[in-house]
């Protein structure tokens, strides 16, 4: 591929990216940066074969420089900060407002149709899924999306956060509690 | 989770085995069993007993198909 015609398709990758990097960086201007990276990393390597989409392509360079963000921002206390307390966000006793007292859900979860993969092609379905990522506490999101999106193994995740794999299981069981209900109450009950 | 007691023999039978099972781990254990089978494998234990229960709760069954979905959505994310 030219290089005239990879910029071109480069530019409308751009909002996705900065989409993936904000929720996990929770900071406008070093995500800025970072999709910054990536997309010059993309323009000047010749890593792109066309074996995978130009979308998975980028979200590899993405993942290497969240992960040099991370590692840069831990070395700044100040600035790490501004990330809020992980310890916060792991207390599993949240979770009991959404059982009864022997372990039932209470309220049980809905019935999502028969099949709920057409959501997936509604450009408003994934808005709410955005909006509900986005209501995710910082570290629970940033979690979430290293996981699911980026595709990091659960001891990379445990080794760049200083967490413990207990600790991981919880943020994510958090993460997809949360972001269930929230996509039940905005989406699926709406749209029966 | 109010349930109807019916007093014929048959149903009764099958309430209460399926109130068993169901019981051998609750809910909640069930749903962070689901979630924690994401990040990998589960031991042999922990793999009967989601079984046993997911056999008979239907809530949890449902829930097992949304983690599901979620994992494809997020999926189709990146593509």
């Amino acid at each position: 591929m030219a290089a005239a015609d990879i910029s071109r398709d480069l530019e409308p990758q751009r909002s996705y990216l900065l989409r993936v990097a904000r929720l996990q960086l929770r900071d406008e201007a070093l995500a800025e940066d970072v999709v910054q990276e990536t997309l010059l990393a993309a323009l000047s390597g010749t890593g792109f074969s066309g074996k995978s989409s130009l979308r998975t392509w980028l979200t590899g360079i993405l993942k290497h420089k969240i992960v040099d963000a991370i590692r840069k921002k831990q070395r700044e206390p100040t600035v790490a900060s501004s990330f809020g307390d992980i310890d916060a966000e792991i207390d599993i006793e949240d979770f009991d407002a959404l059982f009864n007292e022997r372990g039932g859900w209470e309220p049980k979860p809905g019935e999502w149709g028969n099949s709920p993969e057409d959501a997936l092609n509604q450009r408003q379905f994934l808005d709410v899924m955005d909006l509900c990522l986005e209501k995710l506490p910082p570290n629970t999101a940033r979690v979430f999306m290293m996981r699911e999106v980026m595709e990091l193994e659960t001891d990379e995740i445990c080794k760049e956060l200083t967490i413990n794999a207990n600790n991981l299981w919880v943020i994510l069981y958090r993460a997809r509690m949360a972001l269930r209900l929230c996509l039940e109450q905005n989406w699926f009950a709406r749209n029966d | 989770m109010t349930e109807t007691r019916d007093p014929a023999p048959p149903a009764r039978r099958r309430m209460t085995w399926k109130r068993v099972l169901g019981h051998i781990i609750s809910c909640k254990d069930a749903s962070r069993l689901v979630s924690r089978r994401e990040e990998g494998p589960l031991s042999a234990w922990q793999r009967l007993a989601l079984r046993l229960h997911l056999s008979v709760c239907e809530a949890c069954s449902r829930f097992e198909r949304q983690i599901a979905f979620l994992r494809t959505a997020m999926q189709r994310y990146r593509q």
